[in-house]
């Protein structure tokens, strides 16, 4: 590929997030109301995406072969139990990640 | 001007903490991003500028796989709308939130990636924090993050020897809690625990590669049909 030619497969990465990320302002601007259908999404998508996010950030991880999910498992035991202890952010996410750390480094 | 700089720093050091752990992921991953483009044979103007434009990891990671094929600007038009498109979800969400926040609207918009949008839907922002400029600084200093780490990555990603391995977990721990975060303030579980449920159903079938339009589709399809049932829920 030229320089041009990357410039453009660039460009058509930028133009493909920038699209998804601004056309539910245009197709729905500030100034005119929005429909009902739309504002009933906008209250009850997060949750569900939330969960999304989560089940994406574990897509990669196999059941059936390396450490079958254990780790990952027990990491998130302890992200879960560290927030309903304590209910700090930083300390659920610092203790989560660490106890990960360990065990695939040291363990699995 | 004196009260515009104290209402803008106090946003700042509000907004800081809750980074943090983005700060840990970012540089994580933004240098694994950059070593994978210094290995690819792209030089460090390459992932700096590719993270300071087009801001959204995953697409990125695959970016660098275009990059090396064939030329198809359309197959990566394609495959950019594919992989981002739940982007839209968090735009019909946060149609409310970025109302009237004037002209930080743009890079809110131009900066919302999952992270950004996670902390700026569901943090408790103080009365006396400027909730505008608490959001452009969440979106700012995550961009900063990503940008910072793929470049450090590009430019002496083979000088770093140390072990890392399991540190991107940082970002799952992170939407663990969001996610518990929300459960704890909504009445209805019903839309968690669609979107935990539909998204496995949905990796189990189609793989890891596929999965996230089919299960985008498959939320807006239950939340569409069960909407009668939790608007009554609501008021």
């Amino acid at each position: 590929m030229t320089l041009t030619q990357q410039i453009i497969m660039i460009g058509m990465v930028i133009l493909g997030t920038v699209l998804t990320r601004f056309l539910p302002f245009l197709v729905f601007p500030a100034e005119k109301p929005t429909p009902k259908y739309i504002q009933y999404l906008g209250t009850v998508l997060p949750s569900a995406v939330f969960g999304l996010l989560v089940v994406y950030c574990l897509k990669d991880v196999s059941l059936f072969a390396g450490s079958h999910g254990i780790p990952e498992l027990i990491s998130i035991t302890v992200v879960i139990g560290l927030h309903i202890w304590k209910r700090q952010m930083l300390l659920s996410i610092a203790g989560g990640t660490l106890c990960y750390m360990l065990l695939v480094q040291f363990v699995f | 001007m004196y009260k515009q700089t104290q209402t803008v720093r106090r946003a700042l050091r509000c907004a800081f903490p809750y980074t943090i752990p983005i700060f840990a992921g970012f540089w994580f991953l933004g240098l694994t991003y950059g070593i994978y483009m210094n290995v690819s044979g792209f030089s460090f103007w390459y992932p700096m500028l590719m993270s300071l434009t087009i801001f959204a990891g995953s697409v990125e990671f695959v970016a660098v796989n275009m990059l090396l094929g064939s030329f198809d600007p359309v197959q990566a038009l394609v495959m950019t709308l594919m992989i981002n498109a739940r982007h839209l979800f968090y735009g019909i969400s946060m149609l409310d939130k970025y109302r009237g926040t004037g002209w930080k609207k743009v890079y809110l918009i131009f900066g919302m990636c999952d992270e950004s949008f996670s902390i700026n839907y569901t943090a408790d922002i103080p009365e006396d924090v400027d909730r505008n400029w608490f959001m452009f600084f969440v979106t700012l200093l995550n961009h900063f993050y990503w940008f910072s780490g793929a470049t450090l990555g590009g430019l002496c990603g083979s000088m770093i020897h140390f072990n890392t391995e399991g540190l991107d977990f940082v970002m799952t721990a992170m939407f663990v809690v969001i996610f518990m975060e929300q459960w704890l303030k909504e009445q209805r579980h019903t839309s968690a625990l669609l979107g935990i449920g539909l998204s496995l159903l949905c990796l189990l079938v189609f793989g890891s590669g596929n999965f996230i339009i089919p299960a985008m589709l498959a939320i807006l399809a239950a939340l569409t049909c069960l909407r009668g049932r939790l608007e009554e829920g609501q008021s």
